[in-house]
């Protein structure tokens, strides 16, 4: 009835929110892989589960970028959320970005396949572990920018503390390589990898950062 | 039907064009200019309202009116009219929220002052008090719907995009019930004065149905404010939805709900006979100011958050706007008298 069918809005708003409960189900997920996919690498880099993780990572990332589109298709479609519409696009797209991030992180091990001596295994297993519970704790405060604004502050503070904590663990392993008899070339090498998975958090803690201001506008 | 009673008919079709286009805006402004309701949806729901409620319950109103001043002869009514047209868009030329309901009391009261005939103080006062009344009630309703609202929102925890779809259902709900509410309020603004000299006759439809001459009267200035809301109100709503403050959808919706319970309150028969029935004091029917009722809800809700965001300067060129109002519209209506009676020979009184 006068342009607006009542039925048709209801049953779109259900589908965008299941939609973007999946988009940030696959950001949260392809954390969990990436956090299996470096001490798989680490053990075993030849072998095939490795391969196998890394084209799962890869089909996670095309399943969010076909969201990204619908649910940017939609929201302009039916001029939905006119007041938010930017910030959301705008957030599902950085958070895209996140997921192309573990996405080359894992591309950077299959081709490049550093070699990293085992006495750095444990510290580069653990600033994986610091950095997947980063983009977890920023998985939390998206969902709660959509639910439950009170809580957003709260979470996005939870990301500030891992984010501080991957830095602390990459300086120390960095400085370890340095401190190493490896030759300079490695040192460099495994360094740029090091640096790589730190950036994860760098951007996560970028996001939740963003979602606070958007949480402040979207106060009634 | 002699021409001359369409072309002074004219007069009240023009100050009801007026009403769609200015107040109208008030009722739909936020919600099309936060683009949470299409102009198109807006302008159709506003239109069947104004109707239905000018139609429905436009008469309490238009007594108030009547006691104010009863202008007996066409030319007069048609003057009164049009000076409160032209006051209105003075008014809003200089960028004054304003309302035809200050416009045409201006107007009665010009006419009565030009005519010698006297004017009943004590319902010019009850008038004149509901004109503060309004926007105090309306501020209060607003805060008290603020508050429940927003605590509403964080406790149920709702999905941003359902809390948007529930926004807009909500937007539209309040704002018929908000168009409503404006033709049953405003309606005696613009065919009040036409009432007492109405050209019409009663239409019989059967035996039950009676089509009176005021409700072909209102029917004909509902159709009026509706042509108005159609074809001006889109850049007027456009105005208010962004320009005079920046509020988000849902205190939008906060700010037409207050202002559309606020304009019922003072057409509603019902309400009014219930609570003397009840030996409470009871609600003056008056036509109330739906500007006035806007920025008294605005800055209820301003004044929730602090009182920082309120534009206190504006506000008072607002409220000074108000008084301004009535007095142009006098002036400008006796003007027209005299150029009705002494150039055109028009009897503007018996």
């Amino acid at each position: 009835m006068f342009g607006l069918n009542k039925s048709s809005l209801f049953s779109d708003t259900k589908k965008l929110e299941r939609e973007i409960d999946g988009f940030v189900d696959i950001l949260s997920e392809v954390g969990l892989v990436f956090k299996s996919i470096v001490p798989t690498y680490l053990n075993h880099s030849a072998n095939g589960k490795f391969d196998e993780m890394v084209e799962k990572v890869k089909e996670m990332e095309s399943k969010a970028d076909k969201i990204t589109k619908e649910v940017e298709h939609t929201l302009y479609e039916e001029t939905l959320i006119p007041d938010a519409r930017s910030d959301v696009l705008r957030l599902l797209e950085h958070m895209d970005e996140l997921i192309g991030m573990y996405q080359g992180n894992c591309y950077h091990f299959s081709i490049q396949k550093p070699n990293f001596p085992k006495e750095f295994h444990q510290d580069l297993i653990e600033l994986t572990e610091t950095v997947v519970n980063c983009v977890e704790a920023l998985c939390i405060t998206v969902r709660s920018f959509f639910r439950d604004i009170k809580t957003v502050r709260d979470n996005a503070h939870k990301v500030t503390f891992y984010e501080k904590e991957s830095d602390i663990k990459f300086s120390s392993l960095a400085r370890r390589i340095f401190d190493s008899e490896l030759p300079l070339d490695q040192k460099m090498h495994l360094r740029y990898f090091v640096e790589k998975i730190d950036r994860i958090c760098d951007q996560a803690e970028d996001i939740a950062d963003e979602v606070q201001i958007y949480a402040i506008k979207r106060s009634v | 039907m002699d021409i001359s009673i369409i072309i002074f008919l004219l007069g009240g079709l023009f100050l009801g064009w007026s009403l769609g286009a200015n107040d109208a805006a008030n009722v739909f402004g936020t919600a099309v200019g936060t683009r949470m309701v299409r102009f198109k949806t807006a302008a159709i729901i506003c239109s069947i309202f104004v109707i239905l409620g000018a139609i429905i319950s436009g008469a309490g109103t238009t007594e108030t009116l009547g006691k104010l001043g009863a202008i007996n002869a066409l030319p007069g009514a048609f003057a009164a009219c049009i000076a409160a047209g032209i006051s209105v868009y003075l008014m809003t030329k200089a960028g004054l929220p304003v309302s035809t309901t200050q416009a045409i009391v201006g107007a009665i009261v010009g006419w009565n002052l030009y005519t010698g005939s006297a004017t009943n103080i004590k319902v010019l006062i009850t008038i004149l008090g509901t004109w503060v009344l309004c926007p105090v009630i309306a501020g209060l309703i607003a805060m008290g719907f603020f508050k429940f609202t927003k605590n509403f929102i964080l406790k149920r925890k709702l999905h941003i995009l359902r809390l948007d779809a529930y926004t807009r259902t909500a937007l539209l709900l309040a704002g018929a019930f908000g168009a409503y509410s404006l033709g049953a309020n405003n309606i005696a603004n613009v065919m009040g004065v036409f009432v007492p000299i109405s050209p019409f006759t009663d239409i019989s439809i059967s035996s039950f149905f009676v089509f009176s001459s005021k409700e072909q009267l209102f029917l004909l200035g509902g159709l009026a404010i509706a042509v108005g809301v159609f074809t001006y109100s889109k850049k007027v709503m456009f105005t208010v939805g962004n320009d005079l403050l920046k509020m988000s959808p849902v205190a939008a919706f906060i700010v037409v709900i207050s202002h559309s319970i606020v304009l019922f309150l003072f057409a509603s028969q019902g309400i009014s006979n219930f609570l003397q029935s009840i030996n409470l004091p009871s609600i003056p029917l008056v036509p109330v100011s739906s500007s006035q009722a806007v920025v008294g809800a605005v800055i209820g809700i301003g004044l929730l958050k602090g009182g920082k965001e309120v534009q206190w300067s504006v506000a008072g060129r607002i409220t000074i706007g108000w008084f301004t109002l009535p007095i142009i519209a006098a002036l400008i209506s006796m003007i027209l008298l005299f150029i009705l009676s002494n150039i055109f020979n028009l009897t503007v009184s018996f």
